[in-house]
């Protein structure tokens, strides 16, 4: 996020897209009532109506994978009517005049044919948001995971520059994440192009080899899409670690056969996962309960977890089994630490990002990176003053909308867009195992619009056959209103009704997102 | 009996609340509010409320186990990591990768990519941020 969860309140507009916040991020939806109590004019564009979207003053039910054309329509209307701040275009960006061509041809009538919402609410979300003193973006999966995913994020960030909104409180643009440390296994350097704090594999090098002592390979690394695809030819021993492609990535019938056909695999975990059950050796580790550590969250704050039970059984804290690997392997001097502690001791001295933080500098409140030293307070809001470009200025991409990578056609006529539950959490090893959400719900199901399901003679509960060019699942109907019409929708949290054996491996040229936002599917009576 | 409170983070979604866990004889038995966390200020949603409760599932794993025709059985941590070792030994760097996770910690996160690159000299490693 550019910006932090307190200051949201501050927003006149919240303009949320492709995220169900209120179901995934509770207590960040909590930031948005309180703004929406004071005022605040609230946008939500999603295929599905969402409880998000039912809290909302404007809701845009999209066609999945067209948030380019809409976006680029509301700027259309934005620059048309003068909505736009041109002080900050002028000394805070680059790019305007470019994108200004672009979105030229992105009339609201034009946008909507393409996203098939009305082009009048187009026009007053146009208006909503353009017309805000201080408007903030939140986006999710519902912007991430399509073949064009990057471009969906700089549409969002254009929307946000020739506005003005970044930079200030209750503005900004703000991915949330899924998972809890994703944010932090990013800024780990848990990524084939880039060591710790971003630093690109290629460029920064040297300075690695510098501090860890050893030669280092300098060219990129292959990404989990890439590495589930070459399993059994060039990639043949993979080592995974609380993970479970098995239930999570997309076309799973694929990922099966991709594990198996390895030479060796170990997976680390605290359950016996999906993936695991493929191993040739499970490691049995601690739970987050059960070590020291930090995590990172979607804000960027920085956080201190604490022990507060042992590990089952013989299980170990992950970095204690990797340690001991590395002293198998004769690398025991490099990885000479005695707590996690002395890890982010480490982690400090090699990420600009974190170097001035410390454990006791964390408490209860964390700190916000970039943190550049022990008496700086840390940096909840981004680009305050400046970019982070070697211009200081920020960058507007013009971007054409494109098409999904796979579209619904004769065979195939619908769109299948995948997604979370409230009870559940990913792939469900952890809340599956929780008595109370699996009372509230512990199976799979396919949202279908009413008139779709008139056409296909489908009734609630009935159990229908979804099938992609991938796989088929059989799962039970849920008739409801909330989806749009020739759109489906499945959770993707349980194994048995794998809405994974059905998506689209196709992924994003730039960032390698699966889109699992949309794929061509058909449904059948059983 | 012995009774305390723990203060640390909801392991869900990337929100990052606060929690407080309730710690009986080196159980967790549940979670309590945690007022002053500048996130969510003592309010978690649903799951964080029952984060704790697959904390003792009986079917945590506990030892470490490998594969014998077909079948898990258990073995010991020196036997599984002199065998992982052995196995790692040989592969070529760029025939070996890494997954590593968005639910673990920054710590392990870090020794991982840095096992990789220092050990395996590989960057074939990722994590499910795309997922
Ligand atoms: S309590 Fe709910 S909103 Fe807060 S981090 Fe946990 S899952 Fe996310």
């Amino acid at each position: 996020m550019t910006n932090s969860i307190e200051d949201i309140e501050d927003a006149d507009c919240i303009l949320i897209i492709g995220s169900n916040t209120f179901e995934q991020h509770p207590l960040i939806a909590r930031r948005v009532v309180k703004a929406k109590d004071k005022g605040a004019k609230i946008i939500v564009i999603d295929p599905r109506k969402t409880m998000t979207a039912k809290q909302a003053d404007l809701y845009l039910q999209i066609v999945p994978g067209t948030n380019v054309a809409l976006i680029n329509a509301m700027m259309h209307v934005i620059i048309k009517e003068g909505l736009i701040d041109e002080e900050f275009i002028k000394n805070r960006t680059k790019g305007f005049e470019e994108l200004k061509k672009v979105v030229e041809k992105y009339t609201p009538e034009y946008a909507s044919k393409i996203c098939k919402v009305d082009k009048d609410l187009i026009v007053e979300a146009a208006r909503v948001y353009g017309s805000a003193k201080r408007a903030s973006i939140l986006y999710c999966m519902g912007v991430t995971q399509f073949t064009h995913g990057v471009d969906n994020v700089k549409s969002c960030c254009n929307l946000a520059l020739i506005t003005g909104n970044i930079g200030k409180r209750g503005t900004g643009v703000n991915p949330l994440r899924g998972q809890n440390n994703v944010q932090g296994a990013c800024d780990m350097g848990a990524l084939p192009d880039v060591f710790p704090g971003y630093q690109k594999v290629n460029v920064a090098y040297e300075k690695f080899e510098e501090i860890w002592g050893v030669e280092l390979n300098h060219e990129m690394g292959l990404t989990i899409p890439e590495m589930i695809k070459k399993a059994g030819k060039e990639i043949k021993f993979l080592y995974i670690m609380g993970e479970n492609p098995m239930v999570s990535d997309p076309d799973i019938k694929h990922v099966e056969k991709a594990l198996k056909s390895l030479d060796f695999l170990v997976v680390q975990d605290i359950f016996l996962t999906e993936t695991a059950e493929l191993a040739d050796i499970v490691l049995p580790a601690a739970c987050w309960a059960e070590k020291e550590g930090t995590f990172t969250n979607t804000e960027r704050r920085v956080q201190l977890i604490r022990k507060a039970v042992n590990p089952p059984g013989e299980a170990l804290e992950d970095w204690v089994i990797i340690k001991k690997l590395a002293e198998k392997l004769d690398y025991g001097d490099k990885f000479n630490y005695k707590s996690p502690k002395d890890i982010f001791e480490e982690i400090r001295k090699v990420t600009p990002q974190y170097a001035g933080i410390t454990y006791e500098r964390l408490g209860v409140d964390g700190i916000h990176w970039p943190c550049p030293n022990e008496t700086h307070p840390g940096t909840p809001i981004l680009h305050v003053e400046k970019f982070l470009t070697q211009d200081d200025l920020g960058r507007i991409f013009p971007i054409e909308y494109k098409n999904p990578a796979e579209l619904p056609d004769d065979e195939y006529p619908f769109i299948l867009t995948t997604g979370r539950i409230i009870f559940h959490y990913h792939t469900g090893t952890m809340t599956r195992r929780s008595k109370h959400m699996i009372n509230e719900i512990n199976d799979g199901f396919v949202e279908i619009n009413p008139k779709d399901a008139k056409k296909l003679g489908i009734k609630n509960n009935d159990l229908v056959k979804v099938s992609s060019r991938r796989g088929g699942v059989a799962v039970k109907a849920k008739i409801t209103e909330n989806i749009k019409e020739g759109v489906v929708f499945m959770p993707f949290h349980f194994a048995e009704t794998a809405a994974n054996l059905l998506t689209n491996p196709a992924i994003d040229p730039y960032c390698k997102i699966p889109e699992f936002k949309v794929c061509a599917v058909k449904i059948e009576k059983l | 009996m012995s009774f305390k409170i723990v203060h640390t983070i909801c392991p869900y979604c990337g929100t990052g609340c606060g929690i407080n866990l309730v710690v009986k004889d080196d159980k967790v038995v549940g979670t309590y509010p945690l007022k002053r966390h500048p996130i969510n200020e003592g309010k978690v949603c649903i799951k964080g409320n029952y984060c704790y409760e697959f904390i003792h599932r009986e079917d945590r794993l506990k030892k470490p186990l490998i594969k014998k025709n077909g079948q898990f059985v258990e073995t010991t941590w020196d036997k599984a990591l002199s065998l992982i070792a052995e196995k790692l030994k040989e592969h070529n760097p760029e025939e070996i990768g890494f997954f590593s996770s968005a639910r673990c910690t920054n710590e392990d996160n870090y020794i991982l990519q840095k096992f990789a690159r220092v050990i395996l000299k590989t960057n074939n490693i990722d994590h499910c941020a795309r997922l």
